[in-house]
């Protein structure tokens, strides 16, 4: 029952996106702005500030989550779904599940095009270890929706949630920026150092453990009003 | 566990939001077959009262108990009994009419093939079933709405505000089948401050302001000067 309402929820979440293309596009275009944005400000006359590729991704990343996660809530406050959705006969953390792979799967999306942008653009050897950098980059993901999906989902009753949403959220995913940013620098260096970014891949996981588990634990009595 | 239930009893509820009081110490009881209408000006607490009766609003005191039992000892199952419309729809409105029913029956664990056609056509929309609810008049989509709320055949029957922004003959169309459903058995509870549509058609009636209850009675015709009554009094 759990899966499938989570998937349900995923599947009803992408059958919007498939119809509006709104999510998906405001996403991509305001993380490759992003990634634009930061390209002018570090590369002189060709040559990139050193490291700063790492960063900028994960940044790009991050930034994009936060927009991505604020129109997903949108969309379940308009017409009140949200209610709809915890009003029915199913672990009312299913539904969380579901919003929050729906924000994974953007941000994949939003990851394909950033990788080879910021790779282009920093002079970054992104690709030369592709699963280790995957491994990252799903971990830091995952983390990021977890505690973003449970913050986007209580603050959308709440009048201020645009500010409130980044005040939150940036804070509580700081370990998991720095493990992102931290293990994909490990990879950028020549030679990689393969054994740290593994050490920061461990460390992704571990968080995301702990934080789906508190999330699951918690939903439900913070969505009850 | 049996889930279905002949009653719904309040008892002793009060909510509080911080330092607000939406509901205080509110005990009703209403039983399969009731139209119980929950009457009473804007703000009056009957919005809360509903949210609370859905399990979706946790009573800050006192209990909810659905056929003897309470929501918890119920678990997850009680909710497959709960119909809720209230004046936000509920549905999305980039997907279709079809798309909406079919996502909220699989949500409730029905097959949606024969249930959902049956929907459509009760909600006069088997011609449009493929449009998307964004296009739709409102009169449509609460027609829409109430179907999705049913889709499930409810035992607990929660309306808040169904009415708004409806036709004479839509009126008509919602309130019979409030009491189709009264005549099968459901326990109906609508939230109102429309007297007018309200009259002849709840079987009972209470009257809150403030948070309170100030009368809960068989309804009986002249429902305009009673709550003038009693609201001008408390």
């Amino acid at each position: 029952m759990f899966v499938k309402t989570a998937l349900l929820v995923l599947k009803k979440d992408f059958a919007i996106e498939v119809r509006s293309r709104e999510i998906l596009y405001t996403t991509l275009l305001f993380a490759l702005s992003c990634v634009l944005v930061f390209s002018i400000a570090f590369v002189k006359e060709g040559e990139p500030l050193l490291d700063a590729a790492a960063g900028i991704l994960w940044i790009a990343v991050e930034f994009a989550g936060t927009l991505a996660l604020g129109k997903t809530f949108e969309r379940e406050r308009y017409a009140e779904t949200l209610r709809a959705l915890l009003l029915a006969p199913a672990p009312r953390a299913a539904i969380y599940a579901g919003k929050m792979l729906g924000i994974v799967l953007l941000l994949s999306v939003a990851e394909v095009l950033l990788v080879p942008l910021v790779a282009l653009l920093f002079h970054a050897p992104l690709l030369a270890h592709p699963a280790l950098l995957v491994a990252l980059l799903a971990a830091g993901t995952i983390g990021f929706a977890i505690v973003g999906t449970l913050f986007a989902a209580m603050l959308v009753r709440v009048r201020s949630r645009d500010v409130m949403l980044p005040i939150l959220l940036y804070p509580m995913t700081v370990p998991v920026m720095i493990a992102g940013v931290r293990g994909t620098s490990a990879l950028l260096q020549s030679p990689a150092d393969v054994a740290s970014a593994g050490m920061w891949i461990g460390l992704l996981a571990s968080l995301d453990v702990v934080f789906l588990t508190i999330a699951l634990w918690t939903f439900e009595p913070l969505m009850t009003e | 566990m049996n889930a279905d239930f002949n009653s719904v009893r309040l008892t002793d509820v009060s909510r509080h939001f911080g330092r607000r009081r939406a509901l205080a110490h509110v005990s009703l009881t209403a039983r399969a077959g009731d139209i119980l209408g929950l009457l009473g000006p804007n703000g009056a607490g009957k919005s809360t009262l509903i949210g609370t009766l859905a399990t979706l609003v946790a009573p800050t005191s006192g209990e909810v108990r659905y056929g003897g039992q309470s929501a918890r000892a119920l678990g997850d199952g009680l909710r497959r009994r709960i119909g809720l419309l209230a004046h936000e729809l509920h549905l999305y409105p980039e997907l279709s009419a079809r798309q909406n029913l079919d996502f909220f029956a699989q949500l409730y664990g029905i097959e949606p093939s024969g249930t959902v056609d049956a929907a459509l056509d009760r909600a006069g929309l088997a011609d449009r079933a493929h449009e998307e609810v964004l296009g739709f008049s409102r009169g449509m989509r609460q027609r829409l709405a109430l179907e999705r709320a049913l889709l499930h055949a409810p035992r607990l029957v929660l309306f808040d505000e169904p009415f708004t922004g409806l036709d004479e003959r839509a009126v008509s169309a919602v309130a019979d089948r409030l009491r189709e459903l009264a005549a099968a058995g459901a326990i109906v509870i609508v939230a109102t401050h429309d007297l007018d549509l309200a009259d002849g058609l709840v079987t009972r009636v209470a009257l809150i302001r403030d948070g309170r209850v100030l009368a809960d009675e068989p309804a009986a015709p002249g429902l305009r000067a009673r709550y003038r009554s009693v609201m001008g009094h408390a």
